[in-house]
């Protein structure tokens, strides 16, 4: 059955384990033509140069052709028309659409709309389940599990849509977080009360050295950006002290992976790249396998037929 | 009571909504769609005495009866309001409205980065907390009071 995807916050804890079984499936054969014949539309009302690159690969490895727009400046939005007449439009042409839109529930609006099956590529600050679903993949290959694990949060944990998302994905696993933020991007009080009601435990730390990390599995880290304070005092004051480098790994666990939805810019130094903790180029190419099984599951494709699949590349 | 007849008549059928805040008298007038009801006559009391809340509003709408999930809707502006079902003089049917679990096409969303706000389209909300007055936009997620919400 074709399905959108909209939102990671209620997808089942089967359909999670599900879709990430299926990536692993893609990660041992990324190359198919499985989805021979079909066309995949990608609109980008947003540029994404990342999120875009990575279904587009994810379509062509598959088979699939992909049309669409990457900048909405050329599209009939800036003469005014609805998403909605945009939707019907391309869902005439299209067997999927993956959107990318700059206003949130924007995703919502056209699964509800569209013929076809949408996939949500990021909506405003509401929701970006695909990248959810990279980083759960990335942390289950790492980790060899998404049980009890120790799930540090750092940076802007405010606006930092990547993490209000793992956190919600998270829930069926009884992760421990820890939350290290300055107090002007510290984790919204709707999210911590999200963690209470479902007896979800967490710690929050404003201050990010060796030792407060010493007991991460994963270090998820986000960009702090300038233009999110109100008070720049408070933004000069705090701007290096998120700052991740090599020297602060020391006592790190061994097993502990640093994630990063990037681009990162100044977040993490260089230094820490050739260290075996650091993760986030692998996080990024996770995603193509992700990718890839969020569109033959929005397609109807089931892991049962990606299994038996006879169209493999080698 | 005898004060109040008085001052709006009473009808023989039709609907009565009691205690509405005077703020929110015209919210329900449009709430209710009452420009259009061509019926019967429709009595509009603002500023009225009232031992309960001090000064209160009252209409009285002669021959019309709603659907519960329009007098329901009230519970969006005036969550206390009495509603009376009149027939023959009579006071057949009385209660207090209940917000319900949707609310679609009735308030906007908060948020002006909502797609609610961009296309010409119904807002829907989820009622997460009804003691407090809590919604949620189905499309945008984002959590609002019902104090601070406006009607589309």
């Amino acid at each position: 059955m074709a399905e959108s995807l909209v939102t990671i916050a209620t997808l089942t804890r089967e359909k999670i384990d599900y879709l990430l079984e299926m990536a692993q499936e893609f990660e041992k054969h990324p190359n198919r033509k499985l989805l021979d014949g079909r066309v995949v539309a990608t609109l980008f009302f947003e540029p994404s140069t990342r999120t875009r690159l990575s279904f587009e690969t994810a379509a062509s490895r598959l088979g699939a052709r992909v049309i669409g727009f990457t900048d909405p400046k050329v599209t009939s939005s800036t003469k005014g028309e609805t998403l909605k007449d945009t939707i019907m439009m391309v869902g005439n042409y299209a067997d999927i659409i993956v959107m990318r839109h700059y206003l949130e529930g924007a995703a919502r609006y056209a699964a509800e709309v569209s013929p076809v099956p949408v996939v949500n590529a990021g909506d405003g600050a509401n929701q970006h389940p695909t990248q959810t679903m990279l980083d759960l993949y990335s942390i289950k290959k790492t980790q060899g599990t998404l049980e009890n694990l120790n799930i540090y949060m750092v940076g802007d944990l405010k606006y930092g849509r990547t993490v209000h998302s793992l956190l919600q994905a998270m829930r069926h696993y009884n992760p421990t977080f820890h939350f290290i933020a300055p107090r002007e991007l510290a984790m919204p009080e709707e999210y911590k009360l999200y963690c209470d009601a479902r007896g979800i435990k967490y710690v929050e730390h404003e201050d990010f050295n060796e030792d407060v990390i010493s007991g991460a599995d994963i270090l998820y880290m986000t960009r702090v950006q300038r233009e999110r304070f109100t008070d720049l005092m408070e933004y000069e004051r705090v701007k290096d002290v998120y700052i991740l480098r090599e020297s602060m790994l020391g006592k790190a666990k061994e097993n502990m992976r640093i994630l990063h939805p990037l681009p990162r810019v100044n977040e993490i130094a260089y230094d820490v790249d050739a260290s075996p903790h650091a993760y986030y180029f692998e996080q990024a190419r996770n995603g193509l396998y992700a990718r890839e099984a969020i569109l033959c599951n929005a397609l109807g494709i089931t892991l049962e037929e990606v299994r038996a699949d006879q169209t493999i590349i080698l | 009571m005898k004060r109040e007849e008085l001052m709006v008549a009473a009808i023989k059928n039709g609907t009565v909504i009691d205690h509405i805040p005077c703020g929110k008298l015209f919210e329900v007038v449009s709430l209710l769609r009452l420009a259009e009801v061509q019926t019967g006559s429709i009595m509009i009391g603002c500023n009225l005495a009232s031992s309960k809340m001090g000064s209160k509003s009252i209409i009285k709408i002669a021959d019309k009866f709603f659907s519960d999930a329009e007098l329901n809707q009230l519970s969006v502006v005036a969550p206390n309001v009495t509603l009376c079902i009149i027939r023959d003089y009579e006071v057949v049917e009385k209660r207090r409205v209940s917000l319900p679990q949707a609310l679609k096409g009735i308030v906007r969303c908060g948020n002006p980065k909502c797609i609610t706000n961009n296309e010409p389209m119904d807002t829907h909300f989820h009622v997460v907390d009804v003691d407090k007055g809590v919604i949620s936009c189905h499309y945008c997620n984002k959590e609002q009071s019902l104090d601070s919400v406006k009607l589309v």
